[in-house]
């Protein structure tokens, strides 16, 4: 498509800018959509595991409610308190929507189906990722009233920890995937145990990493049961507490997006992306971005059953959990791997 | 000690737990869908008020205020004087849903079972000034759930 735009008049810089914004309004604005059903999926679903019914009003099986909502958020006022740092206290949402936005850049749907093919797109994940928490960082300092103030500080001390131990799991993938980049990562899942399944998850020595991964995920998201930082029992709403109509919409528009980057990442890391979860060549007929989005949904709904499940930690296991556990484990696990990998290279195993 | 290893590092409690909800997640609902089903109400259920008149038309209550006198909130508000007829009756008859606190003091104190309490929950309004109810409300009420309130009024005779 790039191609054609800069054959055309365009010419080739004036072509590539526009084929890249229409690219990106591709992934933007369909991930938009996406994070308003999913918002209606994980509260029908949160729902019927507590024997409820969810929201059932607007629309048919009440599937417009996201767009109730979003509409009702829209029409109110933006409350900025007297006391807040106006210009931080606006920007911060913006932060974290634009940075949720950002890492779907790398994400592969199918095969050639990635905006920016970087060679490094595991580290720019990591990167953007990392960044996400500045937006939370500075609602919580620019809202200058306590809780926020508290729930930022969790926040900062909770990403920085688990992002550690998903570092250390990812480097595994990268030693046996031989590459940073994603659309590679996912190719060397292709028929990864004896050419039956595409997954490193199904590896038994990399399947520990991918549970590793999985909650680390959700601690980075926030998610319950680790999100500590909006825990409405001690904190009202953590951060967001301050905020209201499109600046809180922002949030949670971007705390969804990332939420769904993060069943993204587990989907392409461990779970074979785009690939049919079974090297079967009927499956292959499927278009792979349909088999990437059935994994982000499984994903998903992982994510909220686990939501529906489990209570909220407490901080200090919360701490316990990515200091001691998952880091110990994990980079046991790089060595257990490297070393793996050095023997069935010199050709000691098998 | 070497099982409770393994079972903290197989995740064991949270495959149980997860379990658990995922059977769950397909067990029918044990919620109504509300504004479309209700659930079956005592024919002593204490809900909005109304006045009610006989099968003539003619207005049961005949102003003795004890439903005034009783209420423990004072939300009522009676006035009253001798009708062209030279029967007694209420000329204001108010009552104010948000001091109310629907004890059924009023309709146990009626002689004449005008004021009484009906199966109506859901009576919710957007302003404040109309849950203050008039007469001609109070009447109106009465004359929309009628046969509901007589039928609760019969069912419950005997206990009285």
């Amino acid at each position: 498509m790039t191609a054609w735009f800069q054959s055309g008049f365009l010419g080739a810089s004036v072509g590539w800018l526009v084929a890249t914004l229409i690219l990106i309004l591709m992934i933007a604005l369909p991930l938009m959509l996406a994070v308003a059903m999913i918002i209606y999926a994980d509260r029908k679903i949160w729902a019927a595991m507590a024997l409820r019914r969810g929201p059932n009003v607007v629309g048919p099986f009440g599937l417009l409610q996201s767009f109730a909502d979003g509409l009702k958020v829209f029409l109110k006022e933006t409350i900025i308190p007297s006391s807040a740092n106006r210009g931080l206290f606006l920007i911060a949402p913006i932060i974290t929507f634009t940075v949720a936005l950002l890492a779907w850049a790398v994400i592969p749907f199918g095969e050639n189906m990635v905006l920016a093919d970087i060679n490094v797109g595991l580290l720019y994940l990591l990167a953007v990722s990392s960044l996400g928490v500045y937006g939370i960082i500075i609602a919580g300092w620019a809202s200058n009233s306590k809780y926020p103030f508290y729930s930022a500080l969790r926040a900062a001390a909770q990403m920085v920890s688990y992002e550690v131990s998903i570092g250390f799991v990812l480097i595994p993938v990268v030693l046996w995937a031989g590459s940073f980049n994603l659309s590679a990562i996912v190719e060397a899942q292709r028929g990864h145990i004896f050419g039956l399944f595409n997954g490193f998850g199904l590896n038994p020595l990399l399947f520990p990493l991918a549970m590793i991964f999985l909650i680390s995920s959700m601690a980075e998201t926030a998610r319950a049961p680790f999100d500590l930082t909006e825990a409405e029992s001690e904190l009202v709403a953590g951060y967001q507490t301050e905020y209201s109509s499109m600046s809180f919409a922002l949030f949670w528009l971007g705390e969804y997006g990332n939420v769904l980057l993060m069943c993204g990442m587990n989907a392409v890391l461990f779970w074979g992306g785009w690939l049919p979860p079974i090297d079967w060549w009927p499956l292959y007929y499927i278009p792979g971005i349909f088999w990437f989005f059935l994994k982000i949904l499984f994903f998903f709904f992982v994510f909220s059953w686990v939501k529906a499940t489990v209570p909220r930690y407490r901080y200090d296991q919360l701490m316990r959990l990515g200091w001691k556990i998952f880091l110990p484990i994990s980079l046991i696990w790089v060595f257990l791997v490297s070393g793996y990998l050095m023997l069935a290279r010199e050709g000691m195993l098998l | 000690m070497i099982a409770h290893w393994i079972k903290s590092f197989t995740l064991w409690e949270f495959v149980k737990a997860h379990w658990l909800t995922l059977k769950y997640f397909f067990k029918p609902k044990a919620t109504i869908n509300y504004p479309y089903e209700k659930n079956p109400i005592s024919p002593r259920f204490r809900g909005e008020h109304a006045l009610r008149r006989y099968p003539n038309g003619e207005e049961r209550c005949i102003a003795c205020k004890l439903c005034e006198a009783i209420c423990p909130a004072l939300a009522i508000t009676i006035e009253a004087e001798p009708r062209a007829d030279g029967s007694r009756r209420t000329t204001r008859y108010d009552i104010d849903m948000t001091k109310c606190i629907y004890c059924g003091l009023c309709q146990e104190a009626c002689p004449v079972d005008a004021i009484v309490e009906g199966p109506n929950m859901d009576f919710a309004t957007e302003t404040r000034e109309e849950l203050i109810y008039d007469k001609a409300k109070l009447l109106e009420n009465g004359d929309r759930w009628e046969r509901a309130l007589a039928a609760n009024l019969a069912a419950d005779a005997p206990y009285r």
